[in-house]
């Protein structure tokens, strides 16, 4: 690893259990809500469906991002051509109406695709507080074969063992405690 | 291994898409493999010769700038041809890979998720190397901030109702989506391949996957995101090539002055876009022994959509034909007379040979299956979209209305270098790529992988599927 400033890992508490397939990992989520475990997350190696679900997590906003920055595009390339064709300086071109409408649709629909593009890429990384290199990696082989799910360390009220004793009575091939 | 292939099928009797005997540590060293090795001979001497193309079209380049664009055989009438015929090439090779990374994610195409990280790359690679040709086609490219509107001393701006402004923000927007949507599903490969790496390897990874771990919180709003670019990307890909049909569409010269050229232009692009991916993937997939990843399951769906396609660009042909005879125009009339008959016959019919026969082979699922017969096809169907461009642009503008325009087309040494050279700049970008990042996507390909394994009944169905089922 280098020993960059902006790769030092910041710490992180709580139980990691490890689960060698989804299914094993599903069935470990669906419980760990009802058990009172709060802000629980799942690393896999790719995303698991139901996953979110069973852990409460709420649906992404981000096509709302899409939709809106899609439309705003599209509604600034119109205002844009119709501003320097018809407004800042009108030029007759083959006797064309100023305001050409069918010819303005192309860039129209591009300006929105552009900036509904883009803007869904920088809501994204908006969202998942992206880059991030100061977080830490749980475990090289979460990205690899492993789905661990993480109960993080919260409050007052944390009890550890309470945590590990329910992650060891699911079927995770290991469970671990991490600490910075 | 054939006969090993055709044994793995799921209930419905369709084929698995990968062997379910497979683990997903599996997938990542596989897929790890040629990136984390010294490259073999093979790939070096491909490199080699790309380079050596991307040198000499380098050089072509310079010296046409000094020189200017009189250096290839370009003159009057004709005053777009290996240019332009290779703009729209390089623009139609690159709208497979948007449409099988797109397009068939939202048609739920579970089998692109083998080819469509390698198919955007040629997108990406294409898009550059048909971007190069509109500038050096200028003549002047250091004024090529021209086409851009920007405030300027002469507060002149655009003409935006010219279809060739239209093509700056069609092929830049493209180019710029494209690369968005395939650094979106690049992350999570990245991350595995920092997790697997040690040392400066593993601080490049690092920074390449921005720090992502495979948070479930992320891949919400990952698999949202995906979708959303998925679903821009793909009415931007038929508006692309409609637009590029429009710097013909949109004149009056017979031959180029038709409402078919839109969808035509599209269907073509998308037809000689499977046959470029066809012919890289026989090649990787050999090169880099991915044959377990990209199956001939997958080369037989895809020479599946070249026989539909290609069939679509037939009809297109025969439709062109006849509405030039219906029309009762005789300068329409004429021009298609003279595509089939004039003195660019030949390159009219190396068009239709390449373009509509060449692919029937097709209905037949041994040579579908054959990965011989498929190179083959796939190397005369790049041959024949080529001649495509070339015979709308060159046979239509050679003999225009007054007989005194008439003229024909040669080529000069340089035109053949800029299309040679323009292969070699593709290639060695691709073969960078096959270098450096991972060719296949390991996060879909492990979704896939689960499906498969589910389906041969490798694992235990969970009470949920057993009361669905």
């Amino acid at each position: 690893m280098l020993e960059l400033p902006f790769l030092r890992p910041k710490p992180m508490r709580g139980i990691l259990a490890l689960y060698d397939n989804p299914d094993e990992i599903l069935t470990a989520a669906a419980l760990v809500t009802e058990h009172g475990f709060r802000n629980v997350d799942a690393y896999t190696p790719y995303p698991v469906h139901g996953l979110s679900e069973a852990l409460g997590i709420r649906k992404s906003w981000v096509p709302y991002v899409t939709l809106v920055m899609g439309l705003t595009g599209a509604a600034l390339g119109l205002t844009f051509e119709i501003w320097t064709s018809a407004i800042d300086w009108p030029i007759n071109v083959g006797g064309k109406p100023m305001v050409s409408l069918p010819a303005f649709i192309p860039i129209t629909f591009e300006s929105g695709v552009l900036i509904g593009g883009t803007m869904t890429l920088a809501a994204l990384l908006v969202a998942c507080g992206l880059p991030n290199w100061q977080a830490p990696i749980l475990d090289r082989d979460l990205t690899n074969d492993r789905f661990g799910l993480f109960i993080p360390e919260t409050g007052p009220a944390w009890n550890e063992d309470r945590a590990i004793q329910f992650l060891r009575s699911t079927r995770a091939v290991d469970v671990r405690v991490i600490r910075g | 291994m054939s006969a090993n292939e055709t044994a793995l099928v799921n209930v419905t009797g369709e084929p698995l898409l990968i062997n379910p005997n497979k683990t997903f540590a599996d997938v990542n060293a596989e897929v790890a493999a040629p990136i984390e090795r010294k490259p073999g001979r093979l790939w070096w001497i491909f490199f080699t010769i790309s380079v050596l193309l991307t040198l000499q079209f380098a050089a072509e380049i310079t010296y046409q700038i000094i020189k200017g664009v009189g250096i290839w055989g370009l003159n009057h009438p004709v005053g777009w041809a290996v240019d332009i015929t290779s703009f729209v090439f390089w623009i139609g090779i690159g709208h497979a890979g948007t449409l099988i990374s797109a397009i068939l994610h939202l048609f739920r195409q579970r089998w692109r998720t083998a080819i469509n990280r390698s198919a955007e790359a040629m997108t990406i690679f294409a898009v550059m190397t048909a971007g190069l040709f509109p500038l050096i086609h200028t003549g002047r490219p250091w004024f090529a901030y021209w086409l851009v509107p920007y405030p300027n001393w002469r507060y002149l701006w655009v003409n935006f109702r010219s279809p060739l402004v239209w093509d700056v923000f069609a092929v830049s927007t493209y180019m710029t989506i494209s690369i968005c949507f395939w650094y979106t599903g690049l992350i999570p490969d990245f991350a595995s391949l920092r997790d697997r790496s040690t040392g400066w390897r593993r601080g490049i990874y690092g920074v390449l996957s921005l720090g992502w771990r495979g948070s479930e919180r992320h891949w919400q709003h990952y698999e949202r995101a995906y979708m959303m670019l998925a679903g821009l990307s793909t009415p931007l890909v038929l508006s692309v090539h409609s637009i590029v049909s429009f710097d013909f569409a949109t004149s009056i010269l017979p031959g180029w002055h038709t409402t078919i050229f839109p969808p035509y232009f599209v269907a073509g692009a998308i037809f000689s876009g499977f046959a470029m991916v066809v012919t890289l993937l026989v090649i990787l997939r050999k090169v880099f022994k991915m044959e377990e990843y990209i199956t001939m399951h997958h080369l037989e769906n895809m020479n599946k959509i070249i026989l539909v396609t290609g069939m679509m660009v037939g009809y297109a042909y025969a439709t062109e034909f006849f509405i030039a005879l219906y029309s009762g125009n005789p300068f329409e009339r004429f021009v298609f007379l003279n595509r089939a008959g004039g003195p660019f016959a030949w390159s009219y019919w190396i068009m239709v040979s390449c373009n509509v026969i060449s692919p029937q082979v097709f209905w037949f699922k041994r040579f579908r299956r054959s990965l011989v017969v498929m190179f083959i096809v796939s190397l005369l169907v790049n041959v024949g979209m080529w001649f495509e461009r070339f015979t709308i642009i060159v046979t239509s503008l050679h003999r225009d209305f007054l007989p005194t325009n008439w003229s024909y087309y040669k080529p000069t040494i340089f035109d053949f270098s800029v299309i040679i050279g323009s292969f070699g700049f593709f290639f060695m970008w691709f073969l960078l790529f096959c270098r450096f990042f991972p060719t296949i996507s390991m996060a879909e390909v492990k979704q896939v992988l689960w499906n498969s394994k589910k389906a041969a009944g490798k694992v235990p169905a969970t009470k949920a599927e057993k009361i669905h089922a």
